[in-house]
C-alpha cells in the first residue's frame, strides 16, 4: 500500500474546480471565520474604549507601513510564481516561491525589532486592554506567516524538480489570505485613532 | 482502470498505525472514541453515585469530594462530545462511508486525513494527562465560563485548565481538517453519474455538518485563545476589573455551542434514513425537503445562540429576539422528524436489531425536541434554567444522537466493515436493555429539575426544598437504572468483539440495500472497488413496482 | 400538580407555572399525536409476505397535505407559545414595578451576602443591615435587588418564587420580586462558581411587617452592625458559612 500514490479521488473534479484549489478555499474559508471573529471582537471593543487610542499611538507605524509594502511585494512574486507553474517552469516558480518566503522572513524579523522595541519600553501583552488584542492579533498573524512560509519552501523543493506545480497556485492563494489579513489588521492596529 | 500499484504486504505499523486508507482511519477513530465512551461513561457512573448514594465511597474511585465531582461532570460532558459523539458520528462514520457511498478509493487528500487522526489523537493524550496533573483534571464545567475558568486562584485547577483547553483546540483543528477533506470529496470525487441529488443522505449530513463546525467554531477558537492567554499570559480579555467581559466567552462559546448540537445531530438523522429506507424497504419521503430542512436548520442554528444565556445578564430585550428564533427553529426539525415517520407509510418493516436502533432514535429523539421548548421559552426559562430539567432535555437529544444513532450504524454497517454478522439475539437485548434503562435514568431527572435540582451540585443537604426524601428516591433510582444501562454495553461489547472473528461471514449485500458501499465486497479491499462504479439514479429507489427485486442498485445499468 | 413539589411564594411565580402548563398541554397534544402515529405505522406495515411496498416519493400532493398541514399547525402553537412568553419575560425582566424596597446581593465565593436598609428605609446608610446566608423581607411588598459578584460568575435564584438571574463581576444587575406567602424559602447559586459551588445556599425570609419591624430593630443598632462577611480565601481552603439571625 503505497502512501505516494494519489487515489483516483483526487484526481476526479466533478465541480470543474480543481481539488488542490477546493480545498485550499475551504481552508483560508475556515481562516476567515477564525480570524473574522478575532477581528470582529477587537472592533467591538475598540469602539467602546475611545482611551485605547492613548495605547495604540504607541505602535511603530513606520514599521507597520514598511511590513504592508513587503507583504504586499512578495505577493506580488507569488503570483509571478503561479504564472510560472502554468508555463510548467518549474524552477523558475521555485525561485519565485523562495523570494516570497524571504518576503515573509523580512516581515517577520522587522516585527521582531518592533515588539523588541514595544516590550522594552514597558508595553506586553498583559499591559491592557489594546496591547492584549495587539499582541494576539498580530501573533496570531504571524504564526500564518510562518506557516505559510515553511509550506512554500516545501512546496518550491518540488515544483524545483517540475512536480507537483498545481501546489504553487495554492500556496499563493494562501499567502494572498495572509496578505489581506494584514491589510485590515494595519490599519485596525497601527493607523485607527 | 486500476490505480493499484502492487506492493509488499504492509507491516503492522504501516497497516495500522501509519495508514492512509480511509477504511482504517475510521476504524482509528471508531475505536478511540468508544475507549473515549467508556470513559465517559465511568464518570457518569462516578457522578451519579454520589447522587444517588450522597458521601458514599464509590466502587472504583473512592470518596466523592466537591472539587472532584466537579472535575468529573466537567469532563464527562467535555469528553462525551469532543472524544464520542463528534469523532464517531463525524469523523468514523464520514471516513468509512463516504468514499464508498459516492463511489470513490479514498478520500481526496488521504495524508491530510490521516494527520487529523493524529492531531485528534494528541489532543486526548492533552486531555488525559490533565487527570494527573497538580490540582486535577479541569473543574469549570465544559462551558468554562470566565473567571472561573480563567484563574486558577478560583477554579482550584488551574494546569487541568489550561491542559483542557488546549486539548479542546486540537480537537477543533483535527476536526476543522477532517470536515474539510469531506467537503471536497464529496463535491468532487463523486462516481461518474452521481448528481447531488443521488447522493445519499448520510453523506449530506456529515458534510453538512463539517461545513456548520467550520463556520460556528472561528470565533470561538479565537476566543479560547484569549482564555489561554487570561490563563497563562495575565491579559484580561475576560476579566472585569481589567476592562474585559465574562459576557464575552458566553456569546463566542455559545456562538459555537449552538451550531454544534446540529453538527452532531445531522449525521444522526443521516444515520437513520440509511437504516430506515432499508428496513422499511422504502424510498425516503421528501428526499429534497428533508435536504432544504437540513439547510435550514443549519442556517438558523447560528441566530440562536443566546437561549442558553437568558438570565445570564444579557440586556433583557435581547431575549425576545432569541426565543423567537429559538421557537421557529423548532419548525424545520419538526419537518424532518415527520418526514420521517412518513417514510415509513407504505413500507415493509422488518424489526432487525439496526432498525430497532433508528426507530428508537426517532421515539425517543421527539422527548428531547419537545422538552425544548420550555427551555427556548424565555419566560420558562427563568425557572428551568441550569436545573436538571435542561440535563434530561439534552440527554433526550444526545443520548439518541450520540448513543442510539451510533448503535443503528454499527450495527448496520458491521457486516460491511468486518466481513461478519453480528449476533441477532444479543444485539436485541443490548437494544431493549439500553433503551428501556436509559429512559428510566432520564425521566426522574425532568421531575427533579422541575422541583428545583440545580445543576452541578454533589450534594442537595445545604437545600431544605431539595434535600427531601422524595427527590432522593427519583435520584436513586436514576442511578440504579444507570447502573442497569452500563451492565447492558457489556453485551455489546461481547457481542462486537467476539463476531469480529466468530461471527457468521458476511456477504457484500446482506441487507439488499441500493447504496454504492454494498456494491463492494465486505470487507472491501485497499481501493474499494474492483471497478469504480457508473451511478444511474437516486439513492432510495425500493419498491418500484413491475421490477423483479424490491430494490434498484444506484450503480445498476439496467 | 406540581405545586407538590415546590410552591408558590412570588406575585410572578404563577404567570410562569401557567406558561408551563401552556407549554405541556401543547407540546404534549403534538408528542403524542406524534408517536402514536409513528408506532401505529410501525405495526400496520410491518412486513407481511406478499405485501409489496409501495414507492412513494414525497411529491404526492395527496400525502404531502399530511405535512404540511401539521407544518403550519405547530408554527401557529409556536406563535401561541410565544405571545405569553414573551408576555411574562417582559413582566419579570423588563417592566421594573417601582420599588417599595431595595436590597443588596452580593455573590462570592461561597456565600451570599446581603445587605438591606435599616429602619431609615434607604439603602447605603449607616443603618444598614449587612447579613450572610439569610435575607429578611416583607411580605407583600415590591422589592429591587442590585446583585453583584465580586469574583466569578454566581446566579441568584429563589426556586419558590421562580427568581433566577447571573450575578457577573463588574456588573450591578437590577431585577425585582414581591413575596406574596410568609416562610422561609431557600436561595440556591445557579452557575457553577467552584468547589464550594453546592454550599452557596442562603435562605430568604418572608415575614410579616411586624415581624420584619421587629427583626429590623434588634438588628439595626450601627454600634452592633453586622460586619460584612470576609471574602473567601484566595486559596478556597476556608468556606464561608457564617449565618446571623
Amino acid at each position: 500500500m503505497s502512501t505516494s500514490a494519489k487515489p483516483i479521488a483526487n484526481e476526479r473534479h466533478v465541480t470543474g474546480i480543481p481539488t488542490a484549489r477546493l480545498i485550499t478555499w475551504w481552508v483560508i474559508a475556515s481562516e476567515i471565520v477564525i480570524f473574522g471573529g478575532l477581528l470582529s471582537v477587537y472592533v467591538m471593543h475598540r469602539l467602546g474604549h475611545p482611551e485605547w487610542a492613548a495605547a495604540a499611538s504607541h505602535t511603530n507605524t513606520l514599521a507597520g507601513a514598511f511590513n504592508t509594502f513587503v507583504l504586499l511585494t512578495s505577493s506580488l512574486f507569488a503570483v509571478l510564481a503561479h504564472k510560472a507553474a502554468d508555463a510548467h517552469d518549474g524552477p523558475r516558480a521555485a525561485k519565485l516561491l523562495r523570494l516570497t518566503s524571504l518576503g515573509g522572513l523580512i516581515f517577520l524579523t522587522v516585527k521582531g525589532f518592533e515588539w523588541t522595541h514595544d516590550i522594552h519600553e514597558g508595553y506586553v501583552i498583559s499591559s491592557g486592554g489594546f496591547w492584549s488584542y495587539y499582541y494576539t492579533l498580530a501573533g496570531l498573524h504571524g504564526l500564518h506567516v510562518l506557516a505559510g512560509m515553511i509550506i512554500m519552501l516545501i512546496v518550491a523543493a518540488d515544483a524545483a524538480k517540475n512536480q507537483e506545480l498545481q501546489r504553487v497556485e495554492c500556496i499563493g492563494l494562501y499567502w494572498h489570505f495572509v496578505d489581506i489579513v494584514w491589510i485590515f489588521l494595519f490599519p485596525l492596529l497601527y493607523i485607527a485613532r | 482502470m486500476s490505480t493499484q500499484v502492487h506492493h509488499a504486504e504492509p507491516g503492522i505499523f504501516q497497516k495500522y498505525f501509519w495508514s492512509t486508507d480511509h477504511k482504517m482511519i475510521a476504524m482509528q477513530y471508531m475505536f478511540t472514541g468508544m475507549a473515549m465512551a467508556l470513559i465517559g461513561g465511568f464518570l457518569a457512573y462516578v457522578f451519579r453515585m454520589q447522587l444517588g448514594f450522597p458521601n458514599k465511597s464509590v466502587p472504583g474511585f473512592g470518596i466523592v469530594t466537591p472539587g472532584k465531582y466537579n472535575a468529573v461532570v466537567t469532563m464527562h460532558g467535555s469528553i462525551m462530545i469532543f472524544w464520542v459523539a463528534m469523532p464517531i458520528l463525524i469523523a468514523a462514520f464520514g471516513n468509512f462511508l463516504i468514499p464508498l457511498m459516492i463511489g470513490a478509493d479514498d478520500m481526496a487528500f488521504p495524508r491530510i486525513n490521516r494527520l487529523s487522526y493524529q492531531i485528534f489523537l494528541v489532543s486526548i493524550v492533552v486531555l488525559l494527562a490533565s487527570f494527573f496533573v497538580k490540582g486535577g483534571a479541569f473543574g469549570g464545567a465544559w462551558t468554562a465560563y470566565p473567571p472561573l475558568s480563567a484563574s486558577g486562584a478560583y477554579n482550584l485547577t488551574p494546569a487541568g485548565a489550561t491542559l483542557w483547553l488546549v486539548a479542546v483546540a486540537l480537537e477543533f483543528v483535527a476536526f476543522l481538517l477532517g470536515g474539510i477533506n469531506f467537503t471536497v470529496t464529496t463535491m468532487n470525487s463523486r462516481a461518474p453519474g452521481m448528481k447531488m441529488f443521488d447522493i445519499p443522505l448520510v453523506v449530506w449530513m456529515i458534510v453538512l455538518a463539517s461545513v456548520i463546525f467550520m463556520a460556528s467554531v472561528g470565533p470561538l477558537i479565537a476566543g479560547a485563545i484569549m482564555l489561554l492567554f487570561d490563563q497563562t499570559l495575565s491579559t484580561g480579555f475576560y476579566d472585569p476589573s481589567r476592562g474585559g467581559d465574562p459576557l464575552l466567552w458566553e456569546h463566542l462559546f455559545w456562538f459555537f455551542g449552538h451550531p454544534e448540537v446540529y453538527v452532531v445531530l445531522l449525521p444522526a438523522m443521516g444515520i437513520v434514513a440509511e437504516v430506515i429506507t432499508v428496513f422499511a424497504r422504502k424510498k425516503m419521503f421528501g428526499y429534497k425537503t428533508i435536504l432544504y430542512t437540513a439547510w435550514a436548520t443549519g442556517v438558523l442554528s447560528f441566530v440562536v445562540w443566546a437561549h442558553h444565556q437568558f438570565v445570564a445578564g444579557i440586556d433583557p430585550r435581547m431575549a425576545n429576539i432569541f426565543t423567537v428564533t429559538t421557537l421557529l427553529i423548532s419548525v424545520p426539525i419538526t419537518e424532518m422528524v415527520f418526514l420521517y415517520i412518513a417514510t415509513l407509510y407504505g413500507g415493509s418493516i422488518s424489526l432487525t436489531t439496526p432498525m430497532l436502533w433508528a426507530l428508537a432514535f426517532v421515539a425517543e429523539f421527539m422527548i428531547g425536541g419537545v422538552t425544548g421548548i420550555f427551555l427556548g421559552a424565555s419566560g420558562t426559562d427563568i425557572y428551568l434554567h441550569d436545573t436538571y430539567f435542561v440535563i434530561a432535555h439534552f440527554h433526550y437529544t444526545f443520548v439518541p444522537i450520540a448513543i442510539i444513532s451510533v448503535f443503528a450504524g454499527i450495527t448496520f454497517w458491521y457486516p460491511k466493515m468486518f466481513g461478519r454478522m453480528l449476533n441477532e439475539t444479543l444485539g436485541k437485548i443490548h437494544f431493549w436493555g439500553t433503551v428501556i434503562a436509559f429512559n428510566v435514568i432520564f425521566i426522574p431527572l425532568f421531575m427533579t429539575g422541575v422541583a428545583g435540582d440545580q445543576r452541578r451540585v454533589y450534594s442537595y443537604a445545604q437545600f431544605a426544598e431539595q434535600a427531601r426524601p422524595e427527590l432522593q428516591h427519583l435520584r436513586t433510582t436514576s442511578t440504579i437504572a444507570l447502573l442497569v444501562m452500563l451492565s447492558f454495553q457489556v453485551i455489546f461489547l461481547i457481542n462486537f468483539f467476539w463476531s469480529l472473528r466468530n461471527g457468521k461471514r458476511a456477504e457484500a449485500n446482506p441487507w439488499r440495500s441500493t447504496t454504492l458501499e454494498w456494491t463492494a465486497p465486505s470487507p472491501p479491499p485497499h481501493g474499494n472497488f474492483a471497478e469504480l462504479p457508473t451511478v444511474y439514479r437516486g439513492p432510495y429507489e425500493y419498491g418500484l413496482p413491475g421490477r423483479a427485486e424490491d430494490y434498484w442498485p444506484q450503480n445498476d445499468p439496467s | 400538580m406540581w405545586q407538590r413539589y415546590i410552591i408558590e411564594a412570588s406575585t410572578y411565580a404563577q404567570s410562569i407555572d401557567h406558561l408551563f402548563l401552556l407549554i405541556a398541554a401543547l407540546v404534549g397534544f403534538w408528542f403524542i399525536v406524534a408517536e402514536t402515529v409513528f408506532f401505529w405505522l410501525i405495526f400496520t406495515f410491518r412486513k407481511k409476505d406478499g405485501r409489496p411496498t409501495q414507492h412513494i416519493t414525497g411529491e404526492e400532493k395527496h400525502l404531502v397535505r399530511w405535512i404540511t398541514i401539521p407544518h403550519f399547525l405547530v408554527i401557529l402553537c409556536d406563535i401561541v407559545i410565544l405571545v405569553p412568553a414573551i408576555m411574562v419575560w417582559y413582566n419579570v425582566k423588563e417592566a421594573m414595578p417601582p420599588a417599595e424596597q431595595t436590597v443588596r446581593v452580593i455573590g462570592q465565593q461561597w456565600a451570599w451576602s446581603f445587605q438591606e436598609p435599616g429602619p431609615d428605609g434607604i439603602l447605603d446608610t449607616a443603618d444598614d443591615i449587612r447579613t450572610v446566608g439569610d435575607l429578611h423581607v416583607t411580605v407583600n411588598t415590591t422589592y429591587h435587588f442590585e446583585l453583584e459578584s465580586r469574583d466569578v460568575v454566581h446566579s441568584f435564584a429563589i426556586p419558590s418564587f421562580r427568581l433566577k438571574q447571573d450575578a457577573l463581576p463588574g456588573r450591578t444587575i437590577t431585577g425585582w420580586f414581591r413575596p406574596d406567602r410568609v416562610g422561609t424559602y431557600d436561595i440556591q447559586c445557579t452557575q457553577i462558581c467552584g468547589i464550594g459551588h453546592a454550599m452557596m445556599a442562603g435562605r430568604i425570609i418572608v415575614e410579616t411587617p411586624q415581624d420584619h419591624a421587629a427583626w429590623l430593630l434588634h438588628n439595626s443598632n450601627p454600634s452592633a452592625a453586622s460586619e460584612p462577611a470576609a471574602p473567601a480565601s484566595q486559596s478556597g481552603s476556608s468556606i464561608v458559612a457564617e449565618v446571623r439571625r
